[in-house]
């Protein structure tokens, strides 16, 4: 029987530059069904905190309740965890960004957590620009109390015991977009090529970053007729076009011919590279990201890459000018500065 | 690439590391979970069927298998499978009953065997219980050839080695001991339907060139010559200051026997430096442990001799150079370096040397006066004729030597049958899945941290003493279960059906050592670069699935592969299970 994973891995394992090898950023050994989309999810946020050179110690994962909320657990195992209540990571979240700005804070929910209870925490995360990456697992159902629908299911999609969904789903991304999300993104756990740069941008980001990855729920939403199972998915995937994330520091060897290639800088320096583009459409207008959303909905697709960019937004921080310290590291002359300070204060309300 | 044919036995016997590189394709894995088992008798047994000699080789064997062994290639060090089969020796119950009970009916055949070493004793057990009438001729007083001349006692108690010639002579096999076979044309002469010629390669080399060679005759010997005179008790002291020249096997048991024989300050010196030298890393600690220095870099110029008294032998220091690849040894310039002796071991190797075969018998001898013998069928150019052991392509060891009798006595039965030496038999193989539930297999999947066990040394003092007394403990039963359950269990198989497979990724997220990858299809040296983890262990092949749904092909690289059954527990769709692969050489018959 086999409930630990053996210690050994492979001897030429690459190193990165904090020196740590991959299994440095593992977690425990899932408990997720076999073949769960949400493990493959999992292992692309530990290649993208090994490939980003993520001091474990500087980030803090975040999540709800679901199989999806369970995931924290089976990776970066070094790093802060908070394992929230239904549909409230957004809110932990936002707390602990507040008390601490220089930690990464990577917030994982599934359709449930955040499109059914969680909508209320969702909507407002967005608004406010929390510097954070949110992952949502979606798998267009409740995976945890075994498979019921979820908002996120599509009108007509088969559930595995043969009910067909009467109601209209909720389009996260469209959504995100429409609430003026600041990085919006869609990706499908079985494709980790673009799963794993859009993950880095994601945590590169400076404001909230959602992506929604479409992630089979092996057990209860595999079945055919399900829109959500490996084979409809794959079938009906339409990538937006490459992708490629350079971080700062990176020299950049490959010569791009303009219209072929479109770089983005972004906020830290890293530079988003985008191959062969739609032609309609450009990821930093609003507009046209809605409207790809939109067509991709009207042609039965799903449309994967970075879908929506807007690098010049505030967050939460920037638009509320808090202090720039970790609230645990102010003493009490920095809390109560003194009759002095109260004085000044009182002055300039008279 | 192309899709890899499993149902060829040869490749997963490959990825039985150990299996593989046995010369006897002993299946290791196989008794190494019957010890962890404690089932001795069944791993014994499994042991016999192969090597033939359990219980000599689990003491002495050159062990080709340890520096194959898959563990060697994820952490320090391999599995100790030499030892666990001691284990399996020491610990055994009754094995008889499981042997060939004879007597055996007379098939009409008559078989010679010259040399009563592993390799004619192998022969004699293949060949026995199928009807043959076999004469062993040997011109010691016992079987077991070098195993009883030159191996010293210390690392092989003679009851161990009586016990296992004595299964096979037991098979009703007729014994000429003390009987020099000087002729082979009047062997032929005789109504011996074949002969196998297991001599061995019984001439040691000399340095007759070496000034003082003559004069100090008497206090220098040839050590394999020596080695015998010791083990039949015609030698039984030594000088107390003793050189052994030479740095592989031989000189390893030449120093470590003149330690019990009264030598008291004995020096191994050796021409090469000490990383090259033919012995075991094993055996030079073992010397080193024995107060034996290795003074290495040193040719021997000349033996010093005063008043007819051997004095000792000057030496040259040199030093290894690299030239164009290839290493020289270049004097250091510096003055001789006298080192005293009261005796002098020459142990330089060994040759091979058929004084009794007559060249007229119809048996070719190459320019080197080695015979010519088939490497597959071992026949030489006379068909009545083959060879086995050290005497067929020289000097090699006792494994090596049962893998020829086991190949010599196919092709003997063959030729008594009238039938083409080319049609060997093929393997035994049989696959079976391990699956008894959702995280449950028929084998221990678990994979244990613990390092190596090294296996405990009786006191120095009494080994000294004594030349018979065995200096290696062997594994205690608890010990050997130890070490036995860091096998990785090579033999069960991660066996791969496409149709199955959904693509989800479940078994590359979980595989420990990266061993999975999904990816477009490309020629092998472009594959192996694209792998997830590059695969760049060449001797080890990549397992290769027929296209996906998704174009794409699975690729396994099989080079460290825990065989932790976590792909397999993990598949949604069983697309990966864990096969049992056993895989037995076919003997005669
Ligand atoms: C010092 C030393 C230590 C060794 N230690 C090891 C070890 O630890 N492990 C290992 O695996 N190998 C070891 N070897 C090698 C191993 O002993 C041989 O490779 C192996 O025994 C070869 O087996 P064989 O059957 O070919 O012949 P041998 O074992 O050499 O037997 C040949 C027999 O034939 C007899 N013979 C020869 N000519 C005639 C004739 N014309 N008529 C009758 N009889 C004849 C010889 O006297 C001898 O008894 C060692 C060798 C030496 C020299
Ligand atoms: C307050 C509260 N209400 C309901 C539940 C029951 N519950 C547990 S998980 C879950 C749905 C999870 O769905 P999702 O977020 O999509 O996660 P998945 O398991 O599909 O990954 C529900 C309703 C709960 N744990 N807490
Ligand atoms: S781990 Fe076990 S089966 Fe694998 S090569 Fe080593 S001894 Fe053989
Ligand atoms: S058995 Fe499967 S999971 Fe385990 S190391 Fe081998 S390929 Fe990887
Ligand atoms: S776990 Fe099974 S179904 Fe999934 S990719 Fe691997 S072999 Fe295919
Ligand atoms: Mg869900």
């Amino acid at each position: 029987m086999t409930f630990i994973k053996p210690k050994f891995r492979h001897p030429d394992l690459p190193t990165n530059k904090l020196g740590y090898t991959l299994s440095y950023y593992e977690g425990a050994l899932s408990t997720l069904c076999a073949g769960c989309g949400h493990d493959s999810i999992s292992a692309a946020i530990i290649q993208s905190a090994f490939e980003m050179n993520i001091e474990p110690h500087k980030l803090a994962k975040l999540s709800g309740i679901g199989c999806s909320s369970k995931t924290p657990a089976y990776f970066l195992s070094n790093s802060h965890g908070f394992n929230s209540v239904h549909g409230r990571m957004p809110s932990v979240a936002t707390g602990a960004n507040m008390a601490n700005k220089d930690l990464i804070y990577l917030g994982v929910s599934g359709d449930g957590d955040t499109a059914s209870i969680g909508m209320g925490q969702f909507v407002h995360v967005i608004r406010r620009n929390l510097k954070m990456i949110y992952i949502v697992m979606n798998n267009g159902c409740y995976g945890l109390t075994k498979g019921q629908d979820s908002a996120t299911a599509d009108n007509g999609s088969i559930s595995k015991s043969g009910i067909v969904n009467q109601f209209q789903a909720i389009d996260l991304c469209g959504l995100a977009i429409e609430l003026g999300a600041t990085f919006v993104a869609q990706s499908f756990s079985g494709d980790k090529k673009q799963l794993i740069p859009l993950i880095k941008a994601g945590m590169a980001h400076n404001g909230f970053a959602f992506i929604n990855v479409i992630s089979p729920c092996v057990t209860f939403n595999n079945n055919k007729g399900s829109t959500k199972s490996y084979d409809f998915v794959r079938d009906h995937l339409e990538a937006t076009g490459t992708f490629d994330f350079v971080p700062e520091m990176e020299e950049i060897t490959t010569n791009y011919e303009s219209g072929e290639k479109h770089a983005i800088k972004l906020h830290d320096g890293s530079l988003l590279q985008f191959n062969k583009l739609d032609n309609e459409w450009d990821p930093l207008d609003r507009f046209s990201a809605m409207k790809a959303v939109h067509q991709a909905r009207e042609k039965n697709e799903i449309i994967t890459g970075l879908l929506y960019l807007n690098q010049k937004a505030m967050d939460l921080h920037e638009l509320v000018n808090t202090c720039d310290r970790p609230l645990n590291t102010l003493k009490k002359e920095d809390l109560c500065p003194g009759n002095g300070v109260l004085a000044v204060i009182n002055a300039g309300l008279r | 690439m192309q899709p890899t044919d499993i149902k060829n036995p040869e490749y997963f016997h490959k990825v039985v590391d150990c299996q593989y590189a046995c010369p006897a394709h002993t299946p290791v894995p196989e008794y190494i979970r019957l010890i962890s088992q404690e089932k001795y008798t069944e791993a014994y047994m499994i042991n016999w069927e192969s090597n033939v000699f359990p219980g000599v080789l689990g003491r002495t064997c050159d062990r080709p298998c340890e520096p194959a062994c898959r563990r060697g290639r994820i952490e320090e060090e391999p599995v100790a499978i030499c030892r666990l089969k001691r284990v399996a020796a020491d610990n055994k119950g009754e094995v008889k009953p499981f042997m060939p009970q004879g007597p055996f009916s007379f098939n009409g055949k008559k078989i010679a065997l010259v040399g009563g070493g592993p390799a004619s004793l192998t022969v004699a057990r293949d060949l026995a219980p199928l009807g043959y009438e076999i004469h062993l001729f040997d011109e010691q007083f016992k079987g077991g050839g070098f195993m009883r001349s030159q191996i010293p006692s210390f690392r092989l108690p003679e009851s161990v080695l009586d016990e296992e010639v004595n299964y096979i002579l037991d098979l009703g096999i007729h014994t000429h001991f003390n009987h020099f076979v000087h002729s082979m044309e009047e062997l032929l002469s005789q109504d011996y339907d074949a002969v196998f010629v297991g001599t061995g390669a019984p001439k040691g080399r000399d340095l007759p060139d070496l000034p003082g060679r003559n004069e100090g005759a008497k206090k220098i010997h040839i050590g394999i010559n020596w080695l015998a005179n010791v083990a039949f008790e015609h030698t039984t002291n030594i000088g107390k200051k003793v050189i052994v020249l030479g740095g592989g096997n031989t000189a390893m048991d030449c120093c470590r026997t003149s330690r019990r024989l009264g030598g008291e300050f004995v020096k191994v010196v050796v021409r090469s430096p000490y990383s090259e030298m033919k012995a075991s890393p094993w055996e030079k600690e073992d010397a080193m442990h024995e107060d034996i220095p290795i003074v290495d870099n040193h040719v021997p110029i000349e033996f010093v001799v005063k008043d007819g008294v051997l004095k000792g032998l000057n030496f040259e220091k040199v030093t290894p150079i690299f030239e164009n690849g290839k290493r020289k040894l270049v004097p250091t310039g510096e003055p001789l370096v006298f080192i005293e002796a009261d005796d002098v071991l020459i142990a330089i190797g060994q040759e091979n040397s058929f004084p009794w075969i007559e060249r007229s018998a119809g048996i070719d001898f190459d320019k080197w006066g080695m015979p010519v013998v088939d490497t597959l069928t071992h026949a030489s150019s006379h068909p009545k004729v083959f060879f086995g052991g050290d005497s067929a392509w020289g000097p090699k060891n006792v494994i090596t030597a049962v893998a020829h009798g086991h190949q010599a006595a196919i092709s003997m039965d063959l030729f008594c049958r009238n039938l083409p030496l080319t049609q060997r038999p093929s393997p035994f193989v049989n696959l079976v899945s391990q699956k008894m539930g959702l995280h449950e297999w028929a084998y221990e999947s678990d994979v244990v941290n613990d390092v190596r066990y090294t296996v405990a040394q009786a006191d120095k003092k009494i080994t000294l003493s004594n030349r018979k007394t065995e200096v290696e403990l062997g594994f205690t039963k608890h010990e050997g279960c130890k070490e036995a359950e860091r096998c990785l269990n090579c033999d069960i198989q991660t066996v791969f059906v496409e149709d199955k497979c959904i693509e989800c990724d479940a078994c590359v997220d979980i595989c420990p050592t990266t061993c999975i990858t999904f990816i477009d299809n490309a020629e092998e040296d472009e594959l192996r670069q694209l792998l997830n983890m590059p695969a760049l262990n060449t001797s080890q092949d990549l397992y290769v699935s027929a296209p996906l749904k998704t174009k794409r092909v699975m690729v396994k690289d099989e080079d460290v592969c825990l065989h932790c059954g976590l792909c397999a527990e993990r598949c949604p769709t069983s697309a990966w299970d864990m096969h049992k692969f056993l895989y037995e050489v076919t003997k005669a018959g």
